[in-house]
């Protein structure tokens, strides 16, 4: 039978909705216990909410101070010790479980399953190659542990609230290396939903023009309550910072609503939102291949468009 | 210094791929190849360093079929000063990637190993990690800004939440995002220069590396398509649309 260890991820003391993604993967292999893995300084408040998520067994916690923040070489020799007696490793694909994982994967000597879609068996996963062109059905070793991480866009977070696992301190003996520090983190601070699990987005392309013409963006999903988005040419022309990026390089989202503005539809931008409830195109240009994944398209000028539909609204 | 880049070829970023119909595969015969976009980056990255007297050599990697020359003479045009062939015919994954790379390593002793951050056919995102874990040494992937001084790299990285800067003492591993430079264009005096720089080829057999294949891709699907849309003809009707569906 399977047992698996999903690795929290979390910032500033609050647990990242990420990892109840993750923990519906986990629960989709039908595992005999999914146990959560909170690495952090402080560890007290990020386990309590992870006790709450439905289908966790335990939560364990290692708090040391060198765990204050991410860091890759410092985090994954405690997670391969910690992995000892589970039959997977999961964390959510996001850029912290895509910079450390693999790292585990390599110390415990084996593969990493990178994306996982679907659970199609205990050791069998789709995943996406070629920018989401072509999806694949991979079988990992059934005699090695099964690394992987988790496609947050594919899956839904499990329902949190009335479960209350034990959380437990855990101790591992694991040499750590001061090699490598943190220095700072700058972020884009926001008041609006996050991208990644915001259930309307709104995206703003190289159509827009400039920085300035972004604030018509930023209103119109202010209004409809959604996050904000942009295809790389917006982030590259520089009228967005570059953590709204959606597309293969930047965030993969699966919102309810998507509204592409001003956005062509590059390969690399559609991977990132192919799973949308609803993607609504806005464009001039009525042979651009976002039409082609479109659910409702416009062809028009968005300057004279958004005003008309927050009038309509 | 010697910087050792990896430098993968993929199937050029503009094909659109098409799934076989058997399930085997994707086409891949006749199909444009080039260099995979984050490792022109690393290369422009580990050009850039030697230019700025931090590094002396610059070595570009590329693991494949004997007619993998070709591509690496693009890397030594573009200014690599050497390149080194490692041969064979089969698809190599990520962990093999990496412990060709440790091999590499123990014989070159670079003090930087400079790769994409992922390539763009198995968007895996493993092999630097799993280098730096083997080598036991730091990493800093997804980096948009590379500072070295006083044998210390600082590094700022694209993570969700916004920039991370991090600082590691060398040697490291770094991979690259899209947004640390823009690769310059190779110019024609500087492929007939190419043409006489070193390709040290080396059997992949040679180099003691386990090559047991840890993941079996069984079957290849092309993704699930939408079903078509529909047009609206104005901002009131697209608003109506989207109310009759719940989510405006």
């Amino acid at each position: 039978m399977s047992k698996i260890l999903v690795i929290a991820e979390h910032l500033n003391g609050k647990l990242n909705s990420s990892t109840a993604r993750a923990v519906s993967a986990a629960a989709a292999v039908k595992p005999e216990a999914i146990d959560v893995l909170v690495l952090a300084d402080n560890a007290d408040a990020i386990a309590a909410e992870a006790a709450k998520i439905d289908g966790v067994s335990r939560v364990l916690t290692i708090a040391r101070a060198e765990n204050a923040h991410p860091l890759a070489a410092v985090l994954a020799p405690q997670i391969a010790k910690a992995a000892a007696g589970y039959s997977h490793v999961f964390a959510p694909s996001t850029t912290f479980g895509k910079d450390v994982l693999p790292r585990v994967a390599a110390l415990l000597g084996v593969a990493q399953v990178s994306d996982v879609m679907s659970v199609e068996g205990s050791h069998t996963f789709k995943r996406p190659i070629y920018a989401g062109n072509a999806i694949i059905t991979v079988e990992a070793d059934a005699g090695s542990t099964v690394v992987a991480t988790i496609r947050t866009a594919s899956w839904s977070a499990a329902a949190s609230g009335t479960n209350s696992a034990p959380v437990e301190a855990l101790s591992v003996d694991a040499a750590l290396p001061s090699h490598t520090r943190f220095v700072e983190l700058q972020s884009g601070k926001s008041d609006r939903p996050d991208l990644q699990s915001a259930s309307k987005v709104v995206s703003g392309g190289r159509g827009v023009g400039s920085k300035e013409n972004f604030d018509i963006i930023y209103k119109f999903a202010d209004k409809i309550g959604a996050g904000v988005g942009a295809s790389r040419a917006a982030v590259d022309a520089g009228y967005v910072p570059s953590d709204l990026q959606v597309g293969q390089t930047g965030k993969i989202i699966a919102p309810e609503l998507y509204m592409a503005i001003g956005i062509s539809g590059a390969i690399q931008h559609l991977t990132g939102i192919k799973d949308a409830g609803t993607i609504v195109a806005i464009n001039k240009d009525g042979e651009a291949p976002i039409f082609e994944i479109a659910d409702i398209g416009l062809v028009g000028d968005l300057f004279k468009i958004i005003p008309e539909l927050e009038q309509a609204l | 210094m010697k910087i050792l880049v990896g430098y993968k070829r993929v199937v050029d970023y503009n094909v659109r791929i098409q799934v076989k119909p058997d399930g085997t595969g994707v086409v891949t015969d006749g199909v444009k190849l080039s260099a995979n976009p984050f490792d022109d980056i690393a290369l422009e990255e580990a050009l850039r360093l030697r230019e700025k007297g931090v590094a002396e050599e610059v070595v570009v990697v590329g693991i494949g079929p004997a007619d993998l020359t070709a591509h690496l003479r693009n890397g030594l045009a573009m200014g690599a000063n050497r390149a080194i062939h490692v041969v064979t015919t089969d698809a190599v994954q990520p962990l093999t990637a990496a412990r060709i790379f440790q091999k590499l390593i123990e014989k070159e002793q670079p003090g930087l190993v400079i790769l994409g951050k992922q390539a763009i056919d198995d968007d895996a995102n493993q092999t630097g990690q799993m280098l730096a874990a083997l080598w036991d040494r730091p990493q800093a992937t997804f980096a948009s800004k590379v500072e070295i001084a006083d044998g210390k790299v600082t590094v700022t990285r694209e993570v969700d939440a916004g920039l991370e800067v991090i600082e590691a003492e060398l040697p490291a591993v770094i991979t690259t995002d899209l947004r640390l430079n823009e690769p310059r264009f190779i110019k024609l005096p500087d492929i007939m220069k190419a043409k006489s720089k070193p390709i040290d080829t080396i059997e992949f057999g040679s180099l003691g590396v386990e090559a047991n294949d840890h993941l079996k891709t069984t079957h290849y699907a092309a993704p699930a398509k939408r079903s078509k849309g529909v047009m609206v003809k104005d901002a009131a009707e697209l608003v109506a649309a989207l109310k009759q569906k719940g989510l405006l």
